[in-house]
């Protein structure tokens, strides 16, 4: 008799979305920043490619993930010879892949919310003396900060959600590589659906709270500073 | 290479994105006012002078050190200039109080020292009481009051003032210019100021500099800008409508006046020895030296320059009348003045009514004409 609900698979799909969080937290101020106010004529490329993520199929992406994490790229190759294990179908591996197709839930709230700061904050903040990191810490984050939570809360509930990129690059290893979302799976292929319905319900509670909690957020800042202008 | 200035020295040249040719100096506590209309460079010359704008050659000095100089490849970076900037929108940060809104520019000064002298400029800017308020809970005059608070905390070299007066009502903007007034004689910096209104500028500058599309045109008192401009541009930009092109007849050194011929009439302007016999000029009056003769009392001074000719335009506005007078039929050659209202009616100025005034020589000046 299996539990109703796989408890190592929710652990591990918690474990892989805080990290993801924590790496991608970072990465998605300084790319936002970068996007939000350099000049620079790639800049719908890179943009572009940030954005793949959000519309390539997850096969399609699980593969490209699959071959450039693989054995044979320099990547993985390095990797082995570092830690003397594969890329692929590991934890470690997972984590990759799920930075990278999280890069659009990441960067581009905090985009938008780095752009919705006039450019004369910045000047003003210039010519108070500040630094950009200063200028970045105290005045853009503060405003940028729904921006910052969306992101998280975006990025958190699509890790839990995501189930063909992981299935691609982890397969479905007990422990190591078996998300919550692949458990809703094997339940349903086992005729399971009890507690199939038992695990989707609770990352349906998890992604309406989260939801609920981005759009709140940002709606109360927008009135805080509603007259600011 | 020349020693930086303790003023403000700045010398912008560029091709594009902006057209720049600039040359102007502001010595201590002096307030220079940069006019020109929308597009002129105004504001770009101060964001060049305070870092935000790199142009493509200059050289910027200030308070004795040099921020910018294009051919030594040196680039002071915008958070290392000492500058006092307030921007037109005022730029305060919404998040934070007044009060935090002026620390974040002391940097310089030990965290200790900080709120205590914030707390003295918010008081010097009559913020006293306010301090706890974030922007959104303070009137567009109290914002523009944090703006130059958190713009002195800072010990700047030179301030740099970018409309700061267009987004409050007139009742503040008079306070703010009298506040501003007292301010800049306890200063002691070159105080460059953004405007683009000529009354403004007159009032709160003691030398204005004017812009037209990236280029200065002529920098001098407000007085003499106004009476002696350089070019009929510079007559246009100041708003004197009255600009006209004349032949040069001669000289008389004695009485220290040019003799000009305009359309048939034989005119006295101002001594111009510059111009020789024969040469085109533009010349320009202001409304301000034309002399309506008037039934009701005649005068001495209306054997000075008369100019006859038909009002074709007689716009009552309030207490002054704006009239057109055309002087030369079938030219478009104007000349328009104001006078009292009730002169006006007493005098029967109308549409198309015939009437006579004359031109001040002291009034007349004369111009390089336009393209010469």
């Amino acid at each position: 008799m299996t539990d109703v609900v796989d408890g190592a698979a929710l652990l591990l799909s918690l474990k892989l979305a805080l990290l993801t969080v924590a790496i991608l937290v970072p990465i998605g101020i300084l790319a936002g920043r970068w996007l939000a106010t350099g000049d620079f004529a790639a800049r719908p490329l890179v943009e572009a490619i940030f954005a793949l993520p959000l519309v390539l199929p997850p096969t399609v992406l699980g593969y490209y993930l699959l071959v450039a994490l693989g054995g044979s790229s320099p990547l993985g190759r390095w990797y082995e010879a570092a830690t003397g294990q594969s890329l692929v179908f590991t934890f470690d591996g997972l984590l990759v892949a799920s930075v990278v197709f999280n890069l659009p839930f990441a960067i581009q709230p905090l985009q938008r919310a780095f752009e919705a700061i006039p450019e004369d904050l910045r000047h003003a903040a210039s010519c108070c003396g500040l630094t950009t990191w200063q200028s970045l810490w105290r005045i853009e984050l503060p405003l940028a900060w729904s921006g910052l939570l969306t992101a998280v809360v975006l990025t958190f509930a699509h890790t839990l959600g995501e189930f063909g990129v992981v299935l691609m690059v982890g397969g479905s290893i007990p422990g190591e590589t078996k998300t919550v979302a692949i458990a809703i799976y094997d339940r349903v292929q086992g005729f399971d659906m009890a507690g199939a319905g038992w695990m989707s319900a609770l990352l349906l509670a998890l992604s309406i709270v989260a939801i609920t909690v981005t759009y709140w957020t940002s709606s109360r800042q927008r009135r805080k500073h509603a007259c600011a202008d | 290479m020349p020693a930086p200035t303790e003023g403000l020295f700045v010398e912008l040249r560029q091709e594009r994105p902006i057209p720049l040719a600039v040359t102007l100096d502001c010595g201590v506590g002096e307030v220079l006012a940069l006019v020109g209309p929308s597009g002129s460079g105004k504001s770009t010359i101060l964001r060049t002078v305070a870092g935000i704008y790199a142009p493509q050659h200059g050289r910027i000095d200030a308070g004795g050190e040099t921020w910018l100089d294009t051919a030594a490849g040196l680039r002071r970076p915008a958070h290392r200039r000492s500058v006092g900037f307030v921007f037109q929108h005022y730029a305060l940060f919404p998040h934070l109080t007044a009060l935090d809104n002026v620390i974040q520019a002391m940097g310089h000064l030990p965290p200790g020292e900080r709120r205590a002298r914030a707390l003295r400029l918010l008081e010097r800017t009559n913020l006293a009481g306010l301090e706890a308020r974030r922007p959104a809970r303070l009137s567009g005059g109290q914002q523009q009051r944090v703006a130059v608070a958190r713009a002195l905390a800072r010990d700047p070299k030179v301030l740099l003032l970018d409309e700061p007066f267009s987004a409050v009502d007139q009742v503040t903007r008079e306070k703010l210019y009298e506040e501003l007034a007292a301010l800049r004689r306890d200063l002691g910096i070159p105080i460059v100021l953004v405007t683009h209104a000529l009354d403004e500028a007159s009032m709160l500058a003691d030398r204005m500099c004017i812009l037209h599309r990236g280029r200065t045109l002529q920098t001098d008192t407000p007085l003499a800008v106004a009476t002696r401009p350089a070019s009929p541009l510079v007559a246009r930009l100041v708003g004197i409508k009255n600009i006209f092109e004349a032949d040069v007849v001669g000289h008389d050194a004695e009485r220290k006046v040019t003799h000009i011929r305009w359309f048939g009439a034989a005119l006295q302007a101002r001594h111009a020895p510059q111009f020789g016999p024969g040469a085109r000029v533009a010349w320009s009056v202001p409304a301000s030296h034309i002399l309506l003769h008037r039934r009701d009392r005649p005068s001495r001074g209306e054997r000075e320059n008369p100019v006859a000719g038909e009002i074709v335009r007689c716009l009552p506005m309030g207490e002054m009348t704006a009239v057109a007078l055309r002087a030369v039929r079938g030219q478009r050659a104007d000349i328009f003045f104001s006078v009292p209202t009730h002169v006006a009616e007493r005098n029967g100025l109308a549409l198309g009514a015939a009437v006579s005034v004359s031109l001040l020589t002291e009034g007349i000046h004369l111009m390089p004409a336009a393209g010469a």
